[in-house]
């Protein structure tokens, strides 16, 4: 019997900072659930023992009620249900913030797998790689339908809804493998979304990234899709530009057309690549036309990296040889740029190699 | 002592064996169309009784199969479609199909209108109707899931539900869309009936706690029900004409749809609950000869369960990325909820106090119920804190807790009910020995199928999954054998109580020597209810043999 239990897992591992938060106030709710359960049971036995009937001509006294002690609990659990509740909103509270120091991994759920994206443009499927005792900040985007991103071992999970990004972020405290599922129900294979979690030695992840060999950063990457979508035919530093020059805008505050102030913040940009008409800002007319179809999630992860790496003055300029973006309105070429006369608009600062 | 004011509870004379009277509501009319045109609500109790007896069966074989295939972690029994179908098929018909309608169609549809001293329900022939809505409903959902099946799971998220899914979705929550109308014919007519149908005397305060909790449910299916089939419907115009709500390529949301889902999902929890809690009131109080421990802090109780539970909703959707502060205020309120079952509970236990406990099969089934119910809201705190929400939702923990409630809470009660009012209805009693031992069964069968759920949800397996990883298998095979024993359980009262309708003693007016108006006409019951009208001169549960004052 002990062989076939000693395998067997009764707790979950504990491998971020979160996890041994959540398991205090587990064991505390335990503790006190626990405890009233207990109370009410042994009550229940008690007076079922004590009070059997002995016979049918039993005498019952006539209590209907007592309202000191009605009240007692009814106000009473109240106290236990306010230590509960803030705590619980406590460490809720602690897991939406991302510290500013934390280290931002993009995750695309899709039926029925994983896909990561590093800062330097190394991509993996499945099995996620991240550094012990570095705070790790996921944004994560669905291309299909709701998934969920739950790794048991870091007590944290969060659902990945699809048309906008959502955020979550942990520090890993223990080096080891642990299982990654999808806990929302996404269709046949649901059960197979899973994968594995590493956390590994800082060296380690240096030598896993280095062994992705990516082509670039994701802001590199970003940046050809910026030149491969002409994006810079309208969003240019030019005097004719049709729309706003987009260096230094991400997470800065933009003021819409409809006088509202918004933070041009992941989802922002993202809603503004994918349904152009619906934020835009003052001062410009709504011509851009949408890229849904054409950019995917992991593209406008790039084109998002890009603008966000984007300094004054960085804006390549139009490319007046291929035709603008469809759908979008002509516009007349004021003046030539010779070929040879276009200088690398974006000189990356990533150590990951050049476009 | 001896010379205390002897009232209410007399011993029944033992000499005269009970007999069966010669004219019931059964023996009136004969013929399958006496029938199924029958406007006797007792009538149309025995028919929702067949109906969901064989939806309940169905749901059990669905519960049958996953277990079966959760035995091994690569789930070799079943293909991962058929998984997904049977988990789907296994939530809507225990949900809609059984739970939401169980108590108030079967026992409330009974025992309600002779509960208040009536002849019958307000509306006889609105509830006739809301049998076959009901019925058709049934059938149509039924057929959708015979016929190809469907596999969103009972809750249709969108946009899963709209775009990815390439089954008979339509269909189902067609079939889902009808039936809710009869659940708001029957909350009407409850409604009705407890408003303008009371027995002379019968104020709100001397109604049996039963018909509180049941004008608090048939108060949430009006309210709430609306909504399901107003979400239902837009899942299915979006689905059939890509018109777009929920999808966001077609510039929908698809939260939304989860909001409106669990604007009527969470309160529907109650709508299962609270007649389970009026049943327990009554049975709690006649096996204890005791009146209820606090009358009015149950009767309202209720109420405010009925209130407070539209207002916790969106616990359901505390991973689904809301605000930080929308999550506080649900987490909050959801606290606030517990407050009122917590009530109940401590009123119960207390209605024990200096009683005369006996233990016939209702009592035993009404006892496990406040066990498991208790096991059930405890755990419930657990997951409204959020730090801990965020670990075991959507998890066997959620899994475990939510069938503490329905199935430990819910369905203990239903049974309890239906051996408590079983002779009545039929006039005939049962085999004390094999109800009291489904009794024990299904309490420890239940208790083995759902404990190792809630370690294998904190251990972190999620929910709807085909296949697991393997160190899972152990309290997952645990779990499959305790379902296995529960099986027997839910299927040992289908023979016995079959067997008594040939073969069972007859049961007289009155075998628990209860207090209701219901016991003082013949079992079975005239087709009338009553020869002349009750009127009612007390409170409903004057047990008490001594004349104690109270001890306010």
């Amino acid at each position: 019997m002990n062989a076939i239990f000693a395998d067997v897992p009764l707790f979950p591992e504990r491998a971020s900072t979160t996890a041994y938060q959540v398991d205090a106030l587990f064991f505390f709710l335990c503790a006190v659930c626990g405890g009233m359960a207990v109370l009410v049971a042994a009550l229940l036995l008690y007076f079922s023992f004590k009070y059997r009937r002995r016979g049918e001509d039993d005498r019952t006294p006539r209590i209907t009620g007592n309202h000191r002690l009605e009240w007692f609990w009814t106000i009473a659990p109240l106290f236990v249900f306010v230590v509960m509740f803030v705590w619980g909103a406590k460490i809720y509270t602690s897991v939406s913030e991302p510290p500013p120091d934390a280290m931002e991994i993009f995750v695309i759920g899709k039926q029925w797998m994983w896909k990561f994206q590093y800062p330097g443009g190394e991509r993996a499927i499945e099995n996620l790689y991240v550094p012990v005792d570095q705070p790790i900040k996921l944004t994560l985007a669905s291309e299909d339908v709701i998934h969920d991103f739950f790794v048991p071992a870091f007590r944290t999970k969060i659902d990945v809804i699809p048309g906008r990004y959502v955020q979550i972020w942990f520090r890993p405290t223990k080096v080891g493998e642990y299982h990654l599922f999808c806990s929302q129900y996404c269709g046949t294979n649901h059960s197979q979304m899973i994968g594995k979690v590493f956390v590994v030695e800082r060296d380690d992840f240096r030598k896993y990234l280095d062994g992705r060999k990516a082509t670039g950063s994701l802001a590199d990457q970003g940046w050809q899709l910026f030149l491969k979508f002409q994006c810079n035919t309208c969003h240019s530093s030019n005097a004719e530009a049709r729309a706003p020059v987009l260096e230094g805008l991400a997470n800065n505050m933009v003021t819409l057309n409809n006088g509202k102030k918004v933070r041009a913040d992941d989802g922002y940009l993202r809603e503004s690549i994918l349904n152009p008409e619906e934020k835009v800002v003052q001062g410009w007319q709504p011509i851009m036309p949408t890229y849904k179809g054409q950019a995917n999630e992991e593209d406008i992860i790039k084109l998002l990296a890009y603008i966000k790496s984007l300094k004054p003055g960085q804006t390549p300029s139009r490319n007046e040889n291929s035709s603008p973006p469809l759908d979008a309105p002509r516009v007349p070429p004021k003046e030539k740029i010779e070929p040879g006369d276009r200088k690398p608009p974006y000189q990356p600062e990533g150590q990951n190699g050049k476009p | 002592m001896s010379d205390a004011i002897v009232r209410g509870f007399v011993p029944q004379a033992k000499a005269r064996p009970p007999r069966t009277p010669e004219t019931h509501y059964l023996n009136v009319e004969y013929g399958v169309k006496s029938w199924l045109l029958t406007t006797d609500h007792k009538r149309i109790a025995i028919l929702y009784l067949i109906a969901v007896t064989a939806l309940f069966l169905l749901g059990g074989a669905a519960a049958t199969m996953i277990r079966l295939n959760l035995m091994t972690p690569r789930g070799e029994l079943l293909p991962a479609d058929t998984y997904n179908k049977l988990f789907s098929a296994h939530g809507i018909i225990m949900v809609w199909f059984f739970l939401v309608p169980v108590v108030p169609t079967v026992l409330g549809n009974f025992i309600l209108p002779m509960m208040v001293g009536a002849r019958d329900l307000a509306f006889p022939k609105l509830n006739l109707i809301s049998w076959y809505i009901f019925t058709i409903g049934g059938i149509i959902t039924l057929w959708a899931i015979l016929a190809g099946g469907v596999d969103t799971g009972w809750t249709f998220y969108t946009p899963f539900s709209t775009k990815a899914a390439r089954t008979n979705v339509i269909p189902t929550i067609i079939g889902i869309f009808i039936s809710g109308f009869s659940s708001i014919l029957t909350g009407l007519n409850f409604i009705a009936t407890l408003h303008r149908m009371r027995a002379p005397g019968m104020t709100w305060t001397r109604m049996p706690l039963f018909l509180w909790s049941s004008y608090a449910t048939s108060v949430i299916l009006l309210l709430a029900t609306p909504v399901l089939a107003m979400a239902l419907i837009l899942v299915g115009v979006e689905r059939a004409w890509g018109i777009g709500i929920f999808d966001p390529d077609l510039g929908g949301d698809p939260i939304l749809f989860q909001h409106l889902f669990w604007f009527y999902s969470h309160p529907v929890v109650y709508v299962m609950v609270l007649p389970a809690m009026g049943i327990v009131s009554e049975i709690i109080t006649c096996f204890s000869r005791k009146p209820i421990f606090g009358y009015i802090f149950v009767a309202w109780a209720s109420v405010g369960i009925a209130v407070l539970g539209f207002l916790v909703w969106a616990h359901h959707m505390f991973v689904a990325g809301q605000s930080v502060y929308s999550a506080q205020v649900f987490s909050a309120l959801s606290y606030l909820v517990a407050v009122p079952s917590a009530i109940k509970v401590f009123n119960w236990t207390a209605t024990l106090y200096k009683g005369s406990i006996s233990f016939e099969t209702p009592m035993l089934f009404a006892l496990g119920f406040i066990a498991l119910f208790t096991m059930g809201g405890l755990t419930g705190l657990m997951l409204a804190a959020l730090g801990v929400d965020m670990h075991v939702h959507d998890t066997y923990f959620i899994i475990a807790h939510f069938h503490f409630i329905m199935v430990g809470g819910t369905v203990m009660a239903y049974m309890a009910g239906l051996h408590y009012w079983w002779p009545k209805m039929t006039g005939r009693m049962y085999s004390d020995f094999l109800s009291k031992l489904s009794a024990l069964i299904i309490f420890v069968g239940f208790i083995l199928t759902f404990l190792p759920q809630f370690v294998l949800g904190y251990l972190g397996m999620p929910r709807r999954y085909h296949v697991y990883p393997p160190e899972f298998q152990i309290l997952n095979v645990m779990s499959s054998a305790g379902a296995s024993i529960l099986a027997v359980g839910y299927l040992l009262p289908l023979i016995y109580l079959i067997w008594s309708l040939f073969a069972g003693k007859a049961a007289g007016p009155n075998p628990w020597g209860a207090t209701g108006l219901e016991w003082q006409t013949p079992s079975p019951p005239p087709p009338h209810n009553f020869d002349e009208t009750p009127v009612v001169t007390s409170g409903p549960y004057e047990y008490a043999t001594e004349e104690i004052t109270d001890v306010h």
